[in-house]
């Protein structure tokens, strides 16, 4: 199976082209659907065998390369399209079959009846087809390819409905902005590769690795390595600066938001800086940076989540935010937990963002949070599993949220600092807050819908994953109990990893060792807090309305400025935006090319006409002159013989 | 080596099939047509031959064939090909018939005329891509600028007489500065080899003798007309005009073999027979490259003519070119060689596309469109594609040149520094920034204008001249080996003869 | 009583010189070409003073090219004169300037 794991990579690209190609001739909206789920399914079966087949194998030898052609040969360089079978591979190779089976089973209920349903299906397969490129390749730049190649997914798709207005813009406008952010990421990412291919001779990981562990490489290097990359990652997985595409996403169907933007695409930061965990180790002022910026963006992202009406930008900036904290275990050398987290997070967010399509689908697109209220008793399968969701996220135990953040939160302790603690404990305590305001204004209190609607639950093609979904929020937690709970054999899911980041954790300074009691009491600390934030959601969104109100004005300000998202968009495009296209069009393009290197080569012609115009000036047509000057000219050539005599 | 005549073959049916062309009488528009195209056809043919019989462990000249010609200045009509001037060759007569074919009806006066200068086109093109005496060279060289001239100010559009004197004129300037030095050359060589000599395979051996000064001159005098045919910033002035004024099938040649002659004459000429020069102005012509990609970027994007957009994203993209050639590793060499046939392929698909709209709807200004995803979904889909190639994506032709020659600038002993390759890098920022711009203006948002709604689809003659490019638009992304092969000795050689000899280590 | 040749060539001088300046500064066509012929007989005098002078007949022969010359070149130059008249009906060579500039 594990030598079949290219297949897992073939069959969405072969969906892709059967739907893209016969898509629009087969009116049977089944069977499109059918096509395009099951190559994922398919792929997800592959992905779970290879998976078994390589738990069988002894815990130093879970690696395969399953070589398929080259692709690049130029020099030194040797790229092959290569697979690598290992276990953060195929962590995450089953998260996106797995979750990405589920969203393509909604999307045949969510985008029933869309005179697109094909192209959105063909694109779906597209997005599965670069993220396993991705998250399976052995190489940099077949990663790479993944990484552009769902860059261009998310662009297809976040402009799916392509005439269709998007706040201050169209979706195209989303669709652009998402690309073009992506593409600065990207540019960070291609420098790190050419210092790699400078420092190592090769872009293959286990060459790279290899050397980088073993070779003694001074640190600049990898500072720059670690920086470059991370520079893509924050493009890709939305940190701070380049996050602002990530809200603006959300001008796509759902099913896209919650397949691209929360549990997959957005992720592959994550996994790349996990990935490159030994370059990131040797580095440790780079990896610093990553926690920082991980916090501060988780932090930064939460407080925006806190204001903003419409349901889809509260899920967008928690998933900023999550990410933040996914960059801020792989900064205080977690990795495991990250990718931990990555796999909760995809459970939950996926299930939030599917529970409000269904919400969304129900109430005839309206988005508005203030325009919901009391959809608990329409919706009860959307509401529930919203609500194990919620908890999830909020980390609420058994819920898998709680072990997942639990375990970051706390390392940021262990190996970080206070002031990182400080800031994932608060953050937490404002993502309990924020779901849970979502949560009361949505299905609780008043309706305060119009009577046009009728809200109802959503058919099962769209219930049953939600359900799926729930079930692993849930569960899902328990393969990473730390070692505090699990007795002998520890934390499952960090034992699974612990070979692919052995090297790594080595080169990283041994921390403090706290004790254990330390650790319950931190739990219960952030536990406290996030009951707490729960219940003040409850207070303000539940029973008391107009104090809720009352705060946003009193705070107007501050309110204001969250609400319109600390108003980074603009600066952006005041500072950057406006005077590039201004310079290009009123300088580079009107005058410099135009007046003046353009002026130079017809002034060059107008100079030879201007010295023309002079010159012909001696054909006065006047025979007389002509014979006049031929005189002259006789007697000074007369005068020049004579005189050198 | 195989026959020896095959080149000349190549070289001249599409000059016997345009002096046949001339007998024809008038009104005979499609016999025109037809024979024009199976003349291209069979030239193309003759030249999967030529693939056919080369031998990709060689790096030196293959097929050569050489006939004297001038005795006394021993000036002789000398052709062959490397892994290089292969590709080219093969562009060249692959692009042509497919240039044939999507002027099929928007050429309709003068028909015979037209294909008769197209033809002769081809000749020109092919004979400065197998040309091996410098003075044989400077033949084609200048004789591919009359039909272009022609093709343009007759067939183009409103401004075609400004633009064709000035492609003329501006294109001459620079090949007299090289005629000049071709003559200094040959007496040069006179002194060492004994005899007045235009032939390049022994002025090879002459060339790096030459003392700097003198080398440096002449490398200039070279590169000078190069560089304005590249086009070089800020010698690229003459572009936009000659691009946008000239006819669907004109700026398709121009923009996917014309370009490449110049790049073409730098790797082929000023690199081998200068290269103490060459490595004294690596740095600098990088710098101008590095130049052009930013500022032809930069002044796409702000294009109201979906045409000037393209032809200014050529700027660009050359820039790359050169940036690769200078950079004189494995990798930008290759990468640079592999580009000149990508851009060939996607700007020439990007020029075709643009000329379908024009066809029906006679206008460029991107302000005139919006929406049209609608209504021409197999159209935009064609330009989705080819705009995706153009911005570099993988999986694409475009990503893989543009990835060997960033990566091979950067390590690059020559130039010596990250900054060359890492400015460069940004401009695949501003490559996806006008494409995806325009593209959105054209194909997205509301339909802004109701004649819109008439579009016509690709028709079956459209879609045969746009499958065969896109089969290798995605071809050479998936699986370059198949093209980087042909190239990879030739590339080498030229890097070993201009490297000396401690440095190639580092390569 | 021999005048020496000086003679000879300051009269043929004078007379070319004269000729010249009906050339350069006349208006009339006909007087133009008067001159001209000032001109070539100036150089026949001289031809002619030099060969009787030396002593041969050389320059007498050449004579008798000039003056062929002359009349071939007057009788071609009064017929331009007449088709110029036609057209312009002036004889002003200052009014028949149509190859300017």
């Amino acid at each position: 199976m594990i030598q079949l794991i290219y297949l897992t990579v073939l069959l969405p690209f072969a969906g892709f082209l059967f739907n893209g190609l016969l898509g629009s001739k087969i009116k049977n909206e089944k069977v499109i659907g059918i096509i395009g789920s099951s190559t994922i399914g398919i792929s997800f079966l592959i992905a779970i065998g290879a998976f078994f087949q390589t738990l069988s194998l002894p815990a130093e030898q879970r690696q395969t390369i399953v070589n398929l052609f080259t692709w690049l040969s130029a020099g030194g360089l040797h790229i092959n399209v290569a697979y690598q079978v290992d276990q953060l591979s195929l962590t995450m190779a089953m998260i996106v079959t797995g979750v990405g089976f589920i969203i393509h089973v909604y999307s045949i209920g969510y985008m029933h009846g869309d005179k697109g349903f094909w192209r959105f299906f063909s694109y779906l397969n597209l997005f599965i087809f670069a993220m396993m490129n991705l998250v399976l390749s052995d190489n940099f730049v077949l990663m790479f390819l993944g990484w552009e190649g769902v860059g261009l997914c998310s662009y297809l798709l976040i402009g799916f409905w392509y005439d269709r207005k998007f706040e201050k813009g169209t979706t195209s406008d989303a669709a652009k902005k998402a690309f073009i952010v992506n593409r600065i990421g990207d540019f960070g990412f291609l420098l790190g590769l050419f210092v790699i291919y400078l420092t190592f001779g090769s872009l293959n990981f286990n060459d790279v690795f290899n050397k980088a562990a073993a070779l003694n490489i001074p640190t600049s290097t990898f500072n720059f390595i670690a920086l470059f990359l991370f520079i893509g990652a924050t493009g890709k997985s939305a940190q701070i600066p380049l996050y602002i595409w990530l809200p603006d996403a959300m001008a796509g169907p759902t099913p896209v938001s919650a397949l691209i933007h929360a549990a997959t695409m957005v992720t592959a930061g994550v996994y790349m800086v996990a990935r490159c965990s030994i370059i990131y180790a040797s580095a440790p002022t780079i990896l610093s940076i990553v926690a920082v910026v991980g916090a501060l963006t988780a932090l930064f992202a939460a407080t925006i989540g806190l204001v903003q009406n419409d349901i889809k930008k509260v899920l967008a900036y928690s998933t900023v935010s999550q990410l933040g904290y996914m960059f801020l275990a792989l900064g205080v050398g977690a990795f495991s937990a990250g990718i931990f987290h990555v796999m909760t997070h995809a459970f939950f967010k996926a299930l939030l963002f599917l529970g409000a399509g269904s919400i969304i689908h129900a109430m005839h697109d309206e988005q508005d949070i203030r325009n919901y209220g009391g959809l608990k008793k329409y919706m009860p399968i959307t509401f529930l599993t919203f609500l194990a969701a919620s908890l999830a996220i909020s980390g609420i135990p058994p819920f898998a949220g709680f072990f997942s953040k639990d375990e970051i939160i706390w390392d940021s302790f262990k190996n970080g600092n206070f002031i990182l603690w400080l800031i994932g404990a608060v953050t937490a305590m404002m993502t309990a807050f924020y779901i849970f305001r979502l949560v009361y204004l949505t299905f609780y209190g008043k309706e305060r819908f119009g009577h046009d609607k009728h809200p109802h639950e959503s058919p099962k093609v769209m219930s049953i994953p939600l359900v799926i979904l729930g079930i692993l929020s849930t569960i899902g937690g328990f393969i990473g109990i730390p070692a505090l709970f699990a007795g002998e054999g520890g934390n499952q899911f960090e034992n699974w990893l612990k070979p692919v980041f052995a090297p790594a954790q080595l080169k990283l300074i041994s921390f403090n060792s706290y004790g254990s009691s330390l650790e319950v009491s931190f739990m219960l600390i952030t536990l406290a807090g996030a009951v707490v934030a729960i219940w003040f959601a409850r207070y303000l969104y539940l029973k008391n309305l107009s104090l809720a109100h009352s705060f946003s004005q009193k705070f107007k300000g501050l309110y204001n400025l969250l609400l319109n998202k600390y108003f980074v968009d603009e600066v952006y495009d005041a500072a950057i935006v406006t005077p590039l296209i201004v310079s290009s069009e009123k300088f580079l393009w009107k005058i410099a090319d135009n007046k003046i290197i353009d002026g130079t080569v017809n002034g060059t012609a107008n100079l030879i006409n201007l010295i023309s115009k002079g010159i012909r000036k001696i054909q006065t047509g006047v025979v007389q002159f002509y014979a006049l000057v031929m005189v002259l000219g006789i007697v000074i050539a007369l005068f020049w013989i004579i005189l050198s005599f | 080596m195989g026959n020896n005549y095959l080149v000349s073959y190549v070289l001249f049916t599409p000059l016997i099939g345009a002096i046949i062309l001339l007998f024809f009488g008038k009104n005979k528009d499609n016999i025109v047509r037809y024979f024009g195209l199976a003349v291209s056809v069979v030239t193309f043919v003759l030249s999967l031959f030529l693939y056919a019989g080369f031998d990709l462990s060689k790096g030196p000249f293959q097929f050569i064939q050489k006939f004297n010609w001038i005795e006394n200045l021993h000036i002789s009509y000398s052709v062959g090909i490397d892994g290089i001037s292969l590709l080219l060759v093969l562009l060249t007569t692959f692009i042509t018939p497919l240039a044939l074919l999507s002027s099929w009806k928007s050429i309709d006066k003068k028909v015979k005329e037209f294909t008769f200068f197209m033809l002769l086109l081809e000749v020109g093109m092919i004979g400065v891509f197998v040309s091996l005496d410098l003075f044989l060279f400077y033949v084609f060289w200048e004789a591919m600028l009359i039909p272009m001239y022609f093709i343009i100010g007759i067939w183009g559009g409103e401004g075609r007489i400004y633009a064709s004197v000035k492609f003329f004129l501006y294109t001459m300037f620079g090949s007299l500065l090289m005629l000049v030095a071709i003559v200094w050359l040959a007496v040069y060589a006179s002194s060492s080899l004994g005899h007045f000599s235009t032939d390049l395979i022994e002025l090879y051996s002459v060339g790096p003798t030459i003392k700097s000064n003198i080398q440096n001159w002449m490398f200039l005098a070279f590169a000078f007309s190069f560089a304005i045919k590249v086009p070089l910033f800020p010698l690229h002035t003459w572009l936009p005009d000659a691009h946008v004024q000239a006819p669907t099938a004109g700026s398709v040649i121009l923009a996917g073999v014309l370009l490449k002659m110049g790049t073409y004459g730098l790797l082929r000429f000023c690199l081998p027979l200068f290269p103490q020069a060459t490595l004294l102005f690596a740095p600098y012509i990088s710098v101008l490259a590095i130049i052009g990609i930013i500022y032809g970027a930069l002044v796409a994007m702000v294009q109201k003519d979906m045409k000037k957009l393209v032809a200014y994203s050529s700027v660009a993209h050359l820039g790359f070119v050169v940036l690769g050639i200078f950079a004189l590793t494995q990798e930008s060499m290759q990468g640079a060689v592999i580009q000149m046939i990508n851009h060939g392929l996607s700007t020439g698909a990007l020029f075709l596309l643009v000329g379908v709209l024009y066809e029906r709807t006679h206008t460029r200004e991107i302000s005139y469109y919006g929406g049209i995803a609608k209504i021409v979904p197999v159209y935009v889909t064609f330009l989705l594609i080819a705009s995706l190639s153009s911005i570099g994506l993988p999986g694409l032709n475009g990503f893989v040149g543009e990835f060997l020659i960033l990566i091979g600038s950067f390590k690059s002993p020559v130039l010596n520094s990250w900054w060359f390759a890492s400015v460069a890098a940004s401009g695949v920022i501003f490559a996806a920034v006008y494409l995806l711009w325009m593209y959105q203006r054209v194909v997205f948002g509301e339909v802004r204008n109701q004649k819109l709604n008439e579009l016509k689809d690709l028709n079956k003659r459209e879609l045969l001249v746009l499958i065969p490019i896109f089969i290798f638009i995605v071809w050479i992304g998936v699986y370059p080996s198949t093209f980087l092969n042909v190239s990879k000795k030739s590339s080498n050689e030229v890097i070993e003869k201009v490297l000396p000899q401690n440095m190639i280590g580092m390569k | 009583m021999n005048i020496s040749i000086e003679y000879y060539l300051i009269l043929s001088a004078f007379m070319f010189v004269v000729g010249v300046a009906g050339v350069l500064t006349r208006r009339n066509a006909i007087i133009v070409f008067m001159s001209v012929e000032l001109m070539l007989n100036s150089a026949n005098l001289t031809l002619v003073s030099f060969s009787s002078f030396m002593g041969n007949s050389v320059g007498q022969l050449f004579v008798f090219f000039v003056m062929a010359v002359a009349a071939a070149e007057a009788a071609v130059g009064l017929a331009i004169i007449i088709a110029m008249f036609r057209n312009k009906l002036t004889l002003n060579i200052d009014e028949i300037n149509i190859l300017k500039w």
